[in-house]
């Protein structure tokens, strides 16, 4: 946790950031067309939640970035231990998996709006495939480095398959876990804009997409505003989770 | 009938023969020690005990039949931390409870009982990396026994202690034996604590191709103080004779290493 002192240089940094981008705007040392200004963007935020217009658009996002996120988490989680556990599954299927992880997902957003239609699922889709290599390889990686000692010393207490994956493999693979559901919260959000953007009736990337489309980079730079906030929020939330969970870790520079 | 043999055991690893031809009796109640130079094979011929590692050659024992698979009579202090992490101290010495079907609550109640015998009553909450390391040893100490094994394998479990908990802890391992006499198999690099402890104390000849070279029986009268046996003038013979034998290994493990 970073202290007091810090926190302020934060908020300094920002506030400087802001204040400098409003004062060249206005001063027309940058062009406010492509740059926008901030007061205009929070206006433009304060105004969208004020008559409530983003709301929609804002839930289907959600909803589609936290059903990719829930998805694509559960069976890379599953695969992940699954392919641990078996090694001569992980070894048939190796190069496939590093096939299919190869493919730069945006190509597949056409294809999934073929298969899904404009709607809600073809964004789900989208975001799974990002999220599911993720949340794949850290647990894959945190199976494979739990202790051999730990593990024996548990086999030789009596502990059966479901044991040893109830307390030695998932408790062992739960802080790779939690570092990859933070980074899948970001991919989950790009999966959902992504596709949004490409072709769809509602979300955030589609808002952002009309925006662009009439070259109001307020209603672009409100969107991505709106969307960082949302991704922090959920961020925090994983975070507190982790916290939790993770309570016997040693901490940080606390030594042992 | 010896309730675990070695029979003409030989480990590889690779073209590293690591203990060769091996042969071992331990009775039923009976406390031996294994004493050797470091990596002369004490923690490998452990491991063929419990049944972690196979034998390249020969064969190991268990009440007179061949040990297939896991040892189901054995519980294992490693020379290593082996406790879980991310449980306390009571629910590590609770876990082999639960593998056998106990409910939680049940098997807290209990491990709480062997926490408090291993001295450690006070930290039931606390996660192996808030104890100490001698602390860590003892839970997994009460983590084996609450299993109640028929053969306890112990390797090096009190070489991180201070001399005066060792020898607490010393004088309690061996009140605890004298409750139900378990067959135990101690490894250490320490002799006087080998002597002090065991019914008999085997000699390993430095690696490679190590193999036991010197078996000497402890007449030392039960029970025992460890701090007190030392002092007697049959220790001190049986420690110069074994000595005698042991140092040549040390000095050969430290000129070939
Ligand atoms: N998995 C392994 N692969 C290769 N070599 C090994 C392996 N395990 C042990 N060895 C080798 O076998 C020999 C015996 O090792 P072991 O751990 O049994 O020694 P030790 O007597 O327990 O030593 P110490 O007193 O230092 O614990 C060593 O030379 C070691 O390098
Ligand atoms: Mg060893």
């Amino acid at each position: 946790m970073p202290g007091l002192r810090a926190r302020l240089w934060q908020a300094g940094l920002l506030l400087g950031f802001l204040l400098l981008w409003e004062w060249a705007s206005r001063t027309g040392r940058i062009d406010p067309f492509f740059f926008s200004v901030p007061s205009e963007i929070a206006k433009r935020v304060w105004r969208w939640f004020a008559t409530g217009e983003v709301y929609p658009h804002l839930y289907v996002t959600t909803a589609e970035m936290l059903l990719a996120f829930a998805i694509g988490t559960l069976l890379g989680v599953v695969f992940g231990l699954w392919l641990a556990l078996a090694p001569g599954v992980a070894a048939v299927l190796d190069p496939y998996v590093k096939a299919l992880n190869a493919i730069p997902r945006v190509v597949l957003a056409p294809i999934f709006t073929l298969w899904f239609g404009l709607g809600l699922l073809s964004k789900v889709a989208l975001g799974v495939t990002l999220v599911f290599f993720v949340a794949f390889f850290n647990t894959y990686q945190g199976v494979k480095e739990v202790s051999p000692i730990v593990l024996q010393n548990a086999r030789l207490l009596g502990a059966r398959r479901r044991h040893l994956l109830a307390h030695v493999y998932l408790p062992a693979a739960a802080s790779w876990i939690f570092s990859s559901l933070r980074t899948s919260i970001g991919f989950a959000v790009i999966g959902a804009v992504v596709g949004e953007y490409l072709g769809s009736a509602a979300g955030l990337g589609y808002l952002i997409a009309q925006a662009e489309g009439v070259f109001d980079t307020t209603g672009v730079f409100a969107g991505m505003a709106v969307l960082m906030a949302f991704v922090l929020a959920l961020d925090a939330l994983v975070g507190a989770l982790e916290r939790r969970l993770l309570v016997w870790r040693p901490k940080e520079g606390g030594g042992r | 009938m010896s309730l675990l043999e070695f029979r003409q055991v030989s480990v590889a690893f690779g073209d590293y023969v690591a203990v060769e031809g091996v042969t071992l009796r331990l009775a039923p109640g009976e406390f031996v020690s294994l004493v050797g130079p470091t990596g002369c094979g004490k923690s490998t011929l452990l491991n063929v005990a419990a049944g972690l590692l196979a034998p390249s050659r020969g064969e190991v024992l268990l009440e007179g039949k061949p040990l297939k698979g896991l040892n189901p009579l054995a519980g294992y202090l490693f020379q290593q931390d082996a406790i879980l992490p991310w449980k306390t101290a009571l629910d590590n010495v609770a876990l082999p409870l639960v593998f056998r079907g106990l409910p939680w609550p049940e098997a807290r109640r209990r491990a709480m009982a062997w926490l408090e015998k291993v001295g450690l009553g006070r930290f039931p909450r606390h996660f192996p990396h808030q104890l100490s390391g001698g602390m860590r040893k003892r839970v997994g100490l009460a983590q084996v026994l609450i299993a109640g094994p028929k053969l306890l394998l112990m390797d090096e479990p009190f070489s991180a202690l201070d001399v005066q908990t060792r020898q607490l802890m010393e004088n309690e391992l061996l009140r605890l034996w004298q409750e139900d006499r378990k067959t135990v198999l101690f490894v250490t690099h320490d002799l006087e604590e080998a002597i002090a402890l065991s019914d008999r104390v085997v000699v390993l000849s430095a690696g490679p191709r190590s193999r036991p070279i010197g078996e000497f029986p402890i007449p030392l009268p039960r029970p025992r103080d460890v701090a007190e046996v030392r002092l007697t003038p049959e220790f001190l013979r049986l420690h110069r004779e074994i000595w005698e034998l042991l140092r040549g290994e040390v000095m050969r493990a430290h000129a070939g290493a």
